[in-house]
């Protein structure tokens, strides 16, 4: 709890700064503060925030999913397939995009569990087999929905207005969803306990007789499932994907977000309201920069060192109650 | 002068730990070419003993002399210049080096910053002839058996001229003839002049290589006899020979049998077939030495191991399912060995401790009322000093924690609790309590298994002892023929009258 504090503050007092820094004088009002930006940011927050939650669930059972970009890129590639490629209904082609995305997670689950590999060789392994597989499917070639998916498109470009000039941005709702849902699953039900007891210390949850197993396998089931229906969001989104950079580099973006909000890579520690705010906090650092720098080149360098000194302002805090103890 | 004394002297050396004073003013003396044997139940400072040699632990009080001068060991590094040399019971050699590398480990020969391999190569295959280990010495030290790994490291002792060699079991994963080729090693060492302590459960062996037998007990020296007249019965009298003050302790009655063991086989000792039965009511205790297969059992039992043979039927009915899930449904339940490690999810609080076996009975989602009523529940019946049902576990004394172990298994309305090392690690109050409590549920007709390297305990809890020795059972003593003479010479492979 204290942690998510933490973040929140730092979220707050980024805001505030951009808020400042994005005075822009033609106009006369903060540009970062625009209904158009808010807008914007919200939707990516929506987006990402699902990415960061997938990534959530195998970290506490103290494990890893490399993959995450990977599986965006096929869910982001195989919708369009299906729906432009084939005509399937898009209450058929979403459905049937996620079932592929959970099977994969269950095939890194069993190569985990079954075959007792490390969770980082698996994901590393999928990562570069994923995106190498739908580039030869592809061909390379842009994957367009060519106007097939209109009312699918509502989920990742829809939006609730408010005012005239801004609206809740409908992926926000999708990841108030999820969130609602996993934070309900983490914290009340008896298999979310298990989850947790297991990402502390296998051994001892095992010899309580949790099934951790087949957990284990849940987890990453339940991170590709969500994966996928982040590059379903993605891909209806932009209206195309293109095998070769659709989802590069999201896992990290992912990874970082689910840190950046609390959950402990040595697993079993995390609350979903910290993901949340992680993803938020890592969405809001690219929106800074893209409004406060000329250009983007410097993007991967500042949310570097933000999570760094977050990670060593966290752990130097510890410290130094730990010494007063 | 100098030639005269002897090569190492013991004296008075006290060592204490948090809440055990391990060794008492122990002494004993080693000449060179001698070898003596260093025997005592687990627990009696052995080991302790043997680490304050090898310069592990530094002692309390008390002095060691070599060769007449008094030493202060700073280290092992430093025990190992002296030419005191550890051969450790886990062979402790890195797997993923050669062996020229294992036996010059440490003291690598060099010119500059570059590694001499060549030279080290023929250093190794030279101090290896020795005894008798003849390898190529770029191989692989994982490419070894156990026996050649136990000779490689005498090897890297005689590389480091050691005049002393402590050896702790060294036999305890060498087969017969192995351990034949070591004993040869061992005499031709002697010859040459080397003294040996020599820490062995095998009183056969002892009997085979000891020139004297140093007893320790409680940490204190209990006695010494001269290696020829050292039989198996006077080591023992030496090991154990203490009067038990007998408390009072009710007496169960027991009803049927709830645990039925058949051919049950472990993974640790293939060959031996373990048969059992345990009825309700009933507190029979496992006994055995370190190593015979007593955990090994107990977790094929709870099916955290897969047992490679067997049945086991609880309550009448056959375990079907492999796993500690099934036999936890089944009513068989283990406080596991290692509390930190398998009893307990340390960083969790004692409230979703207590109620993670049992959890999932009371549905999908998490019964809060239930986790409150029980957590307040186990908390009073068991007497568990903490601060709350929200307090993490690992803050809790380790008395506390073996509380919190049997409550969450008490939950779960288990037929047989299986306990292996009930009271490890638990101070003398909360063990009395722990005895008490088990009493109390055999009593209320619970069977209770448990297995303790402490004979004391199992003298004192159990109604019936079994005795492992190699994986089987090498006997069964009914209370009225229970004493720790008879537990030692059936774990140490002797018969009983």
């Amino acid at each position: 709890m204290k942690k998510i504090l933490g973040i929140a503050a730092l979220l707050v007092v980024i805001a505030l700064t951009t808020t400042w820094l994005s005075w822009d004088a033609s106009s006369q009002s903060y540009t970062f503060l625009s209904g158009y930006n808010l807008q914007n940011l919200l939707q990516r927050i929506g987006m990402f925030g699902v990415l960061s939650i997938a990534a959530a669930f195998v970290i506490v059972t103290g494990g890893i999913d490399l993959s995450i970009g990977s599986v965006v890129c096929v869910a982001g590639c195989m919708l369009p397939w299906l729906l432009r490629d084939h005509g399937v209904p898009p209450l058929i082609a979403m459905p049937l995009v996620l079932l592929l995305c959970a099977a994969i997670g269950l095939w890194h689950g069993l190569l985990i569990v079954g075959l007792g590999l490390q969770p980082f060789v698996v994901t590393l392994c999928g990562l570069l087999l994923y995106r190498g597989v739908m580039r030869a499917f592809t061909g390379d070639q842009t994957m367009g929905l060519g106007g097939t998916a209109d009312e699918l498109r509502w989920l990742a470009t829809g939006r609730i207005p408010i005012t005239e000039s801004f609206g809740l941005p409908a992926p926000l709702l999708v990841l108030a969803l999820v969130a609602v849902v996993t934070s309900i699953f983490w914290t009340r039900t008896v298999a979310g306990r298990h989850l947790f007891a297991l990402g502390r210390n296998e051994e001892a949850a095992r010899f309580a007789g949790v099934a951790t197993g087949r957990l284990t396998v849940l987890a990453y089931v339940l991170c590709s499932l969500l994966a996928g229906l982040g590059g379903c969001l993605f891909v209806l989104d932009v209206n195309s994907a293109q095998a070769s950079s659709f989802g590069n580099f999201y896992e990290l973006y992912a990874i970082a977000g689910a840190v950046l909000g609390g959950v402990a890579l040595r697993g079993g520690e995390g609350m979903v309201l910290g993901v949340v705010l992680g993803a938020c906090l890592m969405q809001l650092l690219q929106n800074t920069i893209n409004l406060v720098a000329d250009s983007n080149q410097l993007e991967f360098a500042v949310v570097g060192a933000v999570i760094l000194a977050g990670a060593a302002v966290d752990e130097g805090v510890r410290r130094f109650f730990r010494r007063r103890r | 002068m100098a030639s005269d004394a002897p090569l190492l002297e013991v004296a008075g050396i006290s060592k204490a730990f948090p809440g055990v004073q391990a060794l008492s003013s122990v002494d004993f003396v080693l000449h060179r070419g001698e070898v003596v044997a260093l025997i005592g139940e687990n627990g009696a400072g052995k080991s302790t003993l043997m680490k304050v040699l090898a310069g592990v632990h530094r002692p309390d009080a008390g002095l060691l002399r070599l060769l007449g001068q008094a030493v202060e060991l700073r280290g092992p590094a430093d025990a190992l210049a002296r030419g005191i040399a550890l051969i450790h019971q886990e062979l402790s050699l890195c797997d993923n080096l050669t062996v020229a590398a294992a036996v010059y480990l440490g003291a690598e020969l060099r010119k500059g910053p570059f590694l001499r391999e060549r030279a080290m190569q023929h250093g190794a295959r030279a101090v290896l002839a020795q005894v008798g280990l003849h390898v190529d010495p770029r191989q692989l030290v994982a490419t070894l058996s156990p026996g050649q790994k136990q000779l490689l490291e005498i090897g890297r002792a005689l590389r480091a001229e050691a005049r002393v060699l402590i050896m702790d079991e060294p036999t305890s994963s060498l087969t017969q003839v192995e351990a034949e080729r070591l004993f040869e090693v061992t005499d031709e060492l002697r010859r040459r002049g080397v003294g040996i302590v020599y820490i062995s459960h095998r009183l056969g062996e002892v009997s085979r290589l000891a020139d004297r037998v140093v007893g320790l007990r409680d940490g204190r020296n209990s006695g010494e006899i001269p290696g020829r007249e050292a039989t198996h019965e006077r080591m023992v009298s030496l090991m154990v020979g203490r009067t038990l003050s007998q408390e009072q302790r009710p007496s169960h009655s027991p009803g049927e049998v709830v645990l039925r063991v058949r051919g049950v086989r472990t993974a640790a000792f293939p060959e031996a077939c373990v048969d059992f039965e345990v009825r309700s009511g009933e507190v029979v205790g496992i006994a055995g030495l370190l190593g015979s297969g007593r955990s090994e059992l107990l977790r094929a039992l709870f099916g955290a191991d897969r047992a490679l043979a067997g049945q086991i039927e609880v309550g009448g009915v056959p375990l079907q399912r492999h796993g500690p899930a099934a036999a936890a449904a089944a009513g068989l339940v283990l406080a596991p060995e290692d509390r930190k490690l398998q009893g307990l999810v340390l960083g969790m609080s004692v409230r979703d401790n207590l109620s993670l076996p049992t959890l999932h009975r009371r549905g999908r989602f998490i019964d809060r009322a239930y986790e409150r009523d029980l957590c307040a529940r186990s908390i009073a019946e068991l007497g568990i000093r903490t601060a709350g049902g929200g307090q993490v576990v690992g803050s809790l004394s380790g008395g506390n924690q073996q509380k919190v172990v049997l409550g969450k298994w008490l939950a779960a309305n288990p037929k047989v609790l299986v306990l292996d090392e009930p009271t490890r690690g638990v101070d003398v109050g909360a063990r009395a309590e722990i005895y008490a409590r088990l009493h109390e549920l055999a009593g209320a007709g619970l069977a209770v298994l448990f297995v303790s390297s402490e004979l004391e305990e199992v003298l004192s809890l159990a109604d019936r002892v079994l005795v492992l020795n190699h994986g089987r059972i090498a006997g069964e003593l009914p209370r009225a023929r229970l004493s720790e003479e008879t537990i030692m010479m059936l774990a140490t492979g002797m018969e009983v009258a």
